[in-house]
Order: C-alpha cells, then sequence, then structure tokens
C-alpha cells in the first residue's frame, strides 16, 4: 500500500502506537477477522481522526488502545509501555452520553475522580468539574439531571467527565454521532475550546469527514473489514479554525480525497490510494 | 401535593366501604354470604386484642421472611446477573420451584420441622416471595449496558466499584418494583401456613377459629386486617424507594 505514513512523520516516540495489531472475533457463524495488521501512531499533543467503512472496526480499535481488550496478534503501546490492562490516564467519550440518571450533572462528571487515584479534595474536585462544565457552556445545570438536559448538553457533559482527572489520551467514539447538525458543529467547536484549556492527545472515530478535518490534525482512512490503515490524510489547516474553513478550496480537495479514499474502502473505487 | 396524595387514597377507601354496604343493604345479602362494614367493625372491636396479638404475631413473621428473601433473592440475583452460565444454570431450577403451588409445601415443612411453626411460617413467607426479587435483580445487572461498564473499567475500576457506582444503584428501580410484589406475596406465604397448619397463631389462626365458630363478620374482619397490613407493609416499601430510588420516577410533563 503506497499510503499509510504520515508526511510529517514524527521523530519523538509516539504517545500512542499500534503495531501490526490483528484481531478475529469467534462469532456464531465462524471466525470474523476485524483487524489486519493495523499500524497507527499518534504523537504526543496530536489529534487524529479515523474514519472508516461501517463494521470495519473502530470501536474495536478504541478499546484496544483503552485497554478493555486485547489483540489477538500485534501490540499496543502507549507513553513507552505496552497496554495489558485498562489505564486510568485514559478518558472515552461514546455515541451514548452514558451518564447515571440517579446522580447530578456535577457528581456525574466528577465520577472518574472516585475512581482514579488522586490527593484532590471533594472540594478541589468539584471545582474542577465546575470548571470544565463551565467551558463547555453547562454553567447553571450543575444540580440537574440528565433526564433535564437536551442531546447536546448530555454529551457536553459527558465530554468534561472524559476529561475531569486530566488524561493524556482522550478517546472519542463518534461522541457527536447522534445530534442534529446544528449542535454538532457547536460541539466541534467546543472541543477546540478544550483543545487549547486542556491539553490533550486525541483519537477520534467519526463517520463525518467534514468532522474530520475541523478537529484533527491528521486524519486515518481504514479499509474495510479487516481493517488495515489504508490512508492517512495531513490535515494543513492552521491558526483558530473555524467553521468557514471548511468551505475553502483546499478544505473541498481534503474531503473529495477523503470521499475517494471511502469510496475504495467500500471496495467500489479502484484499488490503491495517493498522498495528498 | 402531600393532601391529595394522602386525601385521594383515603377517600377512595371510604367511597368504596360505603358502596359494599349498600350492595349488602341493597340485596339484602345475610351475614354468611358477605358481611357488611358496619357487620364488621364491632366484630373486629369485640376481639381488638386478639387481632393485635395476632397481628403482630403475623406481620413479625412474614416482615422476617421478606427480610430472608431479600438477601436470598439478591444474591441470587446477583451471581444470575453476573455470570450467563450461572443464570442458564439456575433459571430452570428456580422456575420449577416457583411453579410448585406452595399449599403443598406446607403439610412438608411442617413435617420436616415439627413443632417449629415460627420457622415454618417465616421459611413460607420466604419461599413465595424471593422468586421476583431474584429474576428482577437478575434482569438489572444483565441489560446493564456494556458502555455503563467500560466508562469505569476504561479507569482501571475493580469489579466491585463497577458494581457499587453503576450496577447496585441502576438496579434499584427493578428491585423495589419486585419488593413492592413480594411484600403481598409474603403475607400470602404466612397465612398460608397460619391457615393450613393452624397452630393457635397469627391471623389466619384467628381467621380458621371464626372459621369454625361461623363468625362470619369476624372472618372478613379478619380479610380486612391482612388487606391493611399489606397496604402498610407496601406503602413502607413506597417510601423506601422514594428514598434510595427516587430519581427513577421522571417529573410528569
Ligand atoms: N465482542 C464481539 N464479539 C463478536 N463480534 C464482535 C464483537 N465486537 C464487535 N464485533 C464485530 O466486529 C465488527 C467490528 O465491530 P466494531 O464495533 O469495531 O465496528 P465499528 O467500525 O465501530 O462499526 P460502526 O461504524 O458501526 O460503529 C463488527 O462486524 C461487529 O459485529
Ligand atoms: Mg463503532
Amino acid at each position: 500500500m503506497a499510503a499509510g505514513h504520515s508526511p510529517g512523520s514524527h521523530s519523538e516516540s509516539p504517545l500512542i502506537q499500534l503495531k501490526s495489531v490483528s484481531h478475529t472475533f469467534s462469532t456464531a457463524t465462524g471466525p470474523l477477522p476485524v483487524l489486519d495488521g493495523l499500524e497507527i501512531s499518534i504523537a504526543e499533543g496530536q489529534f487524529t481522526a479515523v474514519v472508516g467503512p461501517s463494521g470495519c472496526g473502530k470501536s474495536t480499535l478504541t478499546r484496544l488502545i483503552a485497554g478493555l481488550m486485547k489483540p489477538d496478534t500485534g501490540e499496543v503501546w502507549l507513553h513507552g509501555e505496552k497496554v495489558v490492562s485498562p489505564r486510568s490516564t485514559v478518558g472515552m467519550a461514546f455515541q451514548n452520553p452514558v451518564l447515571l440518571e440517579w446522580r447530578s450533572i456535577l457528581k456525574n462528571v466528577m465520577l472518574p475522580l472516585e475512581i482514579v487515584p488522586n490527593k484532590l479534595s471533594v472540594k478541589e474536585r468539584e471545582e474542577r468539574a465546575r470548571y470544565l462544565l463551565a467551558l463547555v457552556g453547562l454553567e447553571g445545570f450543575e444540580e440537574k439531571r440528565p433526564s433535564e438536559l437536551s442531546g447536546g448538553m448530555r454529551q457536553r457533559a459527558s465530554l468534561c467527565r472524559s476529561l475531569v482527572h486530566k488524561p493524556d489520551v482522550l478517546i472519542l467514539d463518534e461522541p457527536f454521532g447522534a445530534l442534529d447538525a446544528f449542535t454538532r458543529e457547536d460541539l466541534w467547536q467546543t472541543m477546540h475550546t478544550l483543545r487549547e484549556e486542556e491539553p490533550f492527545t486525541a483519537l477520534l472515530i467519526t463517520h463525518d469527514l467534514r468532522e474530520s478535518i475541523f478537529l484533527a490534525d491528521e486524519v486515518v482512512v481504514l479499509s474495510g473489514r479487516p481493517a488495515k490503515s489504508q490512508y492517512v490524510l495531513s490535515v494543513d489547516m492552521p491558526g483558530k479554525r473555524t467553521l468557514d474553513d471548511l468551505y475553502t478550496p483546499q478544505a473541498s480537495d481534503m474531503l473529495a480525497t477523503l470521499r475517494e479514499q471511502i469510496k475504495i474502502a467500500q471496495g467500489h473505487g479502484k484499488a490503491g490510494g495517493h498522498s495528498a | 401535593m402531600s393532601i391529595r396524595r394522602i386525601f385521594i387514597p383515603v377517600a377512595t377507601i371510604v367511597v368504596f366501604l360505603l358502596l359494599w354496604e349498600w350492595l349488602v343493604w341493597v340485596n339484602q345479602w345475610p351475614n354468611y354470604k358477605m358481611a357488611s362494614p358496619t357487620d364488621i367493625w364491632p366484630a373486629f372491636w369485640k376481639f381488638k386484642h386478639l387481632f393485635l396479638q395476632y397481628g403482630w404475631q403475623t406481620l413479625w413473621r412474614t416482615i422476617a421472611g421478606l427480610a430472608i428473601a431479600i438477601v436470598v433473592g439478591t444474591f441470587l440475583g446477583l451471581i444470575m446477573g453476573m455470570s450467563r452460565s450461572v443464570r442458564e444454570a439456575l433459571y430452570p431450577l428456580l422456575v420449577g420451584f416457583n411453579a410448585i403451588p406452595k399449599a403443598t409445601v406446607v403439610p412438608i415443612l411442617a413435617l420436616m420441622l415439627v413443632g417449629e411453626h415460627n420457622i415454618n411460617t417465616i421459611l413460607m413467607a420466604f419461599m413465595i416471595s424471593f422468586f421476583p426479587i431474584a429474576v428482577s435483580v437478575s434482569i438489572g445487572l444483565s441489560t446493564l449496558e456494556p458502555e455503563y461498564r467500560d466508562i469505569l473499567k476504561a479507569l482501571g475500576a475493580s469489579r466491585f466499584m463497577i458494581f457499587r457506582k453503576i450496577a447496585l444503584p441502576k438496579t434499584l428501580p427493578e428491585f423495589f418494583g419486585a419488593l413492592k410484589v413480594a411484600v403481598t406475596l409474603a403475607f400470602i406465604g404466612t397465612n398460608l401456613v397460619e391457615i393450613i397448619e393452624p397452630h393457635g397463631r397469627g391471623l389466619g389462626h384467628l381467621f380458621d377459629s371464626a372459621k369454625i365458630n361461623s363468625d362470619y363478620p369476624l372472618m372478613f374482619a379478619v380479610l380486612i386486617a391482612l388487606a391493611f397490613m399489606g397496604i402498610l407493609l407496601y406503602y413502607v416499601v413506597v417510601i423506601l424507594e422514594q428514598i434510595f430510588a427516587g430519581w427513577a420516577e421522571r417529573s410528569p410533563t
């Protein structure tokens, strides 16, 4: 495969590294190969988006990095250590905000601090949670129940929860997938705000190509199942991004390239990819 | 709000009693066919000491049986909810056990534990009421979305932590729903033993002696007393539910 490495390869060892990771699920209808020699590396502070056909193994990839499961072959490295079990330096958010209905929004956000070892007092934990909630525009909703919030607000709270323990790595599995277009665009900007205030390395799974180039520094296209890294696009949009940046000729080119790659991944287009 | 919540049920009961009285009066039913509330009250008043004494015996044995049912039912629900193989192994046994008409178990219990009337009665209350608790807890745990588990597991939380922070509170509404059913079942269990194997205790015994003496108003009075205790215990559960699982109640919108 011609493409497979980012154009600006990083000199220091990456924060997240997948080394020829393969995984096969055994299902009722026989073995199902999901990942096949997947190679991905993400430098510290980098925001990487992963796109690919539905069911190609993207969520499996997030579970591997989070240490929730182990690959059949290959290795996942985080911070120069091989991942063998979950670690508290990871924050996760899913398409479903999974907030706990019996807790207030504030208490929901504080949840990771009750699990992860830390020296914060209850007051400091609360301050930390309030600070994040204010950052995503949820000031005044701290004492509300999750059911009293809109879908977009719940997802904001879920993002706060994934960040409250200052994880090094943020893993986002289609967190905006279930939201309407306007709310989604709102949350994209919230992500930029969060990233400015809270440095983290992120891996974002998404189905939305515009989302991928608006948020990420690098977009990885996975091939159809079993997935391998098919193409890597480096998003060159320096400075603070605005939604208008998505309508420049340069953005159109990137989107066209990604669309082309997705077609290939789905097996509709011609095989092979070329670097942007 | 609270006035409404007390006033409406009480008013319903008063209307119900009036209707009952009226029906008996209009149809000219004799006592043995259907006693009327005005017959029942004197019967109750005449034996009020017995009602207090026997009512207490029935109540504490029911609560004791219920307590065992909560402990055993929750434990069974826990292991069935956490492990699929345990669930598959235990379900047929539990369903089979639950399907046995409990009246047939009374003499068996009486033979197994001769003379141990308290234990007999408590055991029956337990046996008849643990099933819904076990089933609901196991369903609550096994239907926990994997993502809920994952958010804590990804942080390195132990199984116990996941259980305490997520599985347990999430199962509480189901648990209380089952407990409401279990309360009434436990009363049936206690009275089954008290009526079938009368040993001079409990409201069931009072009912049986009323039957022997053809004191029909007294029989009805016992039924009313049982219904009253059932309601009482039910509302205790409702209050506990509001304290521990009040979050599950959505505000009406
Ligand atoms: N625990 C499992 N056991 C068996 N098969 C599984 C398991 N988890 C996932 N799969 C299968 O592996 C494949 C990849 O699943 P995965 O959830 O990783 O895909 P995905 O790329 O996230 O899909 P989507 O885009 O729809 O979210 C799917 O076909 C799925 O059915
Ligand atoms: Mg997925």
